[in-house]
């Protein structure tokens, strides 16, 4: 006997989540002149710049439909519905067969293989991550990639184990929680406490946040920030992603790296059950996001030759899957919670488009690959011919 | 050890009601796949604190898999069969602890892409059990009744949007009195449908002692001392040079009540227990007061399958940094009444799904009260879906509108 549901079957899932959001982007007027997008030819003709620069921005925190694109979710998402969709190319459909786990999955969008380890270990990546393809192939310096990321666990991310590549190759990673909390000294930490908000997807792992001489070097070497100036600004953010992109700003004026990974972490609050929190965290994610493009097309090292690629690293559960507790966890595994979308601006990427085939959040590093010009050999994904 | 070679042995550190239950059971239980003999084994060894429900539930599955042939349950239980699973996973003591087999064998399936299959497999299971052992109705339809205390108010949040396409939407409720009201009609139905973990209260705060009188209660306000306890034991372990997730988990999943020096309560151990998991199991339970009036709605109606069940929100606390929660020296935090209506709300609507779950669904009600906006939303057999009440209605009237 098989249990296991048919590929047709799950496909028939993923596309039903998928058909809804094309039916709400209908609804809402959005889609212009999308239809044809199927099957289409990629705009080569709009010759891109040389020197690409792709900045990626995911949601280390799953956001379902409910939240974002059904018609009541609109509301949390006007700057991506608003601002960002007209100019983007709209994947409706992006599975992720992998682990949901945050730092897992996040690492899996970042090596486009599906990484199998321990969700809550201190463990790099088992496959090259999308920064040693590129500074490996590229000959790229160590200042030319980075991830600004939650601070649980993502202190691994920037480089794997993988033979041949490893030590050396990867991206600089900065945990903007663990810098203030080396630049604070212990007593003046309640002032902070909201920038400080640690790992919600086990419900008690929260291990006191360290920082210390290297953080505060990445400060100063890094960022040209003085303690003081950092620890002033941080005092005017409401949350730990407003510091995050804070950081991913200094970095863009002090570096402009070809290559910047940003993970927004404060919707994962959901895990305390707090609904109205975790609405709150996507509102926030919806603002900056804006923010961060609004940056890039204002720095002239960026503008005009960034590709933005923002996605979900995967959804959350159903309300109605009595496995789950609905938006609180991904623990089914059912097609709402492996099924979530893409978006993709920059020059050369059809606006206002909607692609509908289904396709896998490996596919991911392949397609910035195929952008900026290095070969990930060994990731499992395919290029997005739609986003070259 | 393989479920071929249990012996009554093997159960001797069980509970005398959970020994007894298995080792009647062996013969089903040697012929098992052990994946599922330590999931069932997972249900069974509570089996002396379960509710009625629970215990009814697995005496139904071993007496299903005892009335199927060998072919018919090797083919029944066969994705549980394929599953591989680790060695070191097979070899571990699955008997005794099979909660911690079951959390090597989630961490398994994920990583390997067992998952899905093992997902199918389990509803294909249940889908046969239930068809053949079909749950009884309940004595009387259920009702649910969710208040939103008169502090929980956000200015602009349209209530009840996602209830409002289930039932009628009463814009004005005209009642002084509307929780008295409310609280003598809860006593009048359990004193007449009197049933062991029948009629549960869960309070946001402290419970209204004239309800708790009645029903079986807990709030989050009452289990201040034992969250306090527990999270002391998140803190310690936390603490230590080799903690993580694993460890956590398997320390509070061996707290008891006798550990925590907590006496026991007139309600019995098995409600007792089911307040223990509530803190243990639920994530933010321990920190949330809206989180845990939601976790501990969805797993008394889960759990227990009451006929009345009462919830009701009051302002949580203000997020604050997750350590600085779990510390629990937040006493001093102001409270937050928006978002806990926005939480509330939404917990209203989640405890309307978990009721739909049950036995008698199609006659089950459910009320929802906004004490600050003396709104309310009624859905029920007898209430016609999205429909706005066009009078105002008393607690009263709305009570015999949805129950009689």
């Amino acid at each position: 006997m098989s249990n296991r549901p048919s590929p047709a079957q799950f496909r028939q899932a993923s596309q039903q989540v998928a058909m809804d959001r094309r039916e709400f982007l209908r609804a809402a007027g959005l889609m212009g002149a999308a239809a044809p997008l199927l099957g289409m030819t990629p705009l080569r003709a709009a010759a891109k710049p040389r020197e690409q620069k792709v900045v990626v921005v995911t949601f280390g925190g799953g956001a379902r439909d409910e939240e974002t694109f059904a018609p009541d979710g609109q509301e949390n998402i006007p700057h991506l519905i608003g601002t960002l969709l007209p100019q983007a190319t709209f994947f409706t459909q992006v599975v992720n067969r992998g682990i949901l786990g945050h730092y897992v999955a996040t690492a899996s969008l970042a090596t486009g293989a599906y990484e199998t380890f321990n969700n809550f270990a201190d463990t790099s990546p088992a496959n090259p991550t999308v920064f040693e393809y590129y500074r490996k192939a590229l000959h790229r310096p160590p200042t030319d990639a980075w991830v600004v990321a939650p601070s649980n666990g993502f202190n691994r991310i920037g480089e794997s184990d993988a033979r041949g590549y490893g030590a050396g190759l990867g991206a600089g990673v900065i945990l903007p929680k663990h810098l203030l909390a080396a630049a604070m000294p212990q007593h003046q930490h309640g002032a902070y406490t909201h920038l400080l908000r640690d790992n919600y997807e086990d419900p008690y792992y929260t291990p006191d946040l360290q920082g210390g001489e290297f953080e505060l070097n990445q400060l100063d070497s890094m960022l040209k920030l003085s303690v003081e100036e950092f620890t002033h600004h941080a005092r005017s953010l409401s949350s730990a992603d407003e510091l995050s992109v804070y950081v991913a700003r200094q970095l863009m004026r002090q570096h402009a790296p070809s290559l910047l990974w940003i993970t927004l972490h404060d919707m994962d609050v959901a895990h305390s059950g707090a609904y109205s929190l975790y609405v709150e965290g996507i509102r926030r994610s919806d603002r900056l996001c804006a923010e961060i493009w609004q940056t890039i097309q204002s720095d002239p090292e960026y503008a005009g030759r960034t590709t933005m690629l923002v996605l979900p690293d995967f959804g959350r559960d159903s309300d109605f899957d009595s496995g789950g507790n609905g938006f609180q966890h991904h623990r089914t595994g059912d097609a709402l919670s492996r099924t979530t979308w893409m978006m993709a601006l920059g020059p050369g990427i059809r606006a206002g488009a909607v692609v509908d085939r289904p396709v896998q959040s490996t596919d991911l590093v392949p397609t910035i690959g195929a952008r900026m010009g290095f070969a990930t050999p060994r990731a499992q994904g395919r290029v997005l011919s739609e986003v070259l | 050890m393989q479920p071929a070679q249990l012996t009554p042995a093997s159960f001797a550190a069980y509970p005398p009601q959970a020994r007894a239950l298995v080792v009647g059971q062996l013969a089903v239980l040697r012929t098992l796949p052990l994946v599922f003999a330590a999931l069932l084994l997972r249900e069974s060894r509570a089996y002396d604190w379960r509710f009625p429900a629970e215990q009814q539930a697995i005496r139904d599955q071993f007496s299903f898999l005892a009335s199927l042939d060998e072919a018919a349950r090797r083919q029944l239980l066969a994705g549980f069969a394929a599953v591989k699973l680790p060695d070191s996973t097979r070899e571990s003591n699955w008997v005794d602890q099979p909660q911690q087999f079951l959390d090597a064998l989630t961490a398994s399936l994920w990583s390997t892409h067992q998952i899905d299959d093992f997902r199918q497999s389990a509803k294909s299971y249940a889908l046969a059990w239930r068809k053949a052992k079909p749950e009884q109705p309940p004595i009387l339809p259920r009702l649910t009744l969710v208040v939103f205390d008169a502090a929980l108010e956000q200015q602009g949040y349209e209530l009840f949007r996602k209830l409002r396409p289930h039932g009628v939407f009463v814009p004005q409720v005209q009642d002084a009195n509307g929780w008295a009201t409310l609280v003598a009609h809860l006593q009048r139905r359990a004193q007449l449908h009197p049933l062991p973990s029948g009629h549960i209260y869960i309070d946001g705060a402290d419970a209204d002692p004239t309800l708790a009188a009645h029903l079986d209660t807990t709030s989050y306000g009452g289990l201040q001392p034992v969250r306090e306890q527990l999270l002391q034991r998140i803190q310690q372990i936390l603490g230590s040079a080799n903690s993580g997730p694993e460890q956590l988990r398997t320390t509070l999943a061996g707290i008891t009540p006798q550990s925590l020096h907590w006496p026991a309560e007139s309600t019995g151990e098995a409600f007792q227990r089911f307040q223990l998991d509530v803190l243990t199991e639920g994530s933010g339970t321990q920190i949330f007061s809206t989180t845990f009036v939601q976790w501990a709605a969805r797993e008394a109606l889960r759990r227990a399958q009451p006929v009345t069940l009462v919830l009701r929100y009051a302002p949580r606390q203000r997020s604050l940094n997750m350590n600085e929660m779990l510390s629990g020296q937040t006493r001093n935090n102001l409270p937050d009444p928006a978002g806990s209506l926005v939480d509330a709300d939404m917990g209203a609507f989640y405890a309307w799904i978990d009721q739909q779950r049950l036995s008698g669904a199609g006659q089950s009600s459910l009320l929802a009260w906004s004490q600050a906006r003396q709104q309310a939303m009624l859905v029920g057999p007898a209430m016609p879906r999205n429909t706005v009440a066009a009078a105002p209605l008393s607690m009263a009237q709305m009570l015999a509108q949805l129950v009689g």
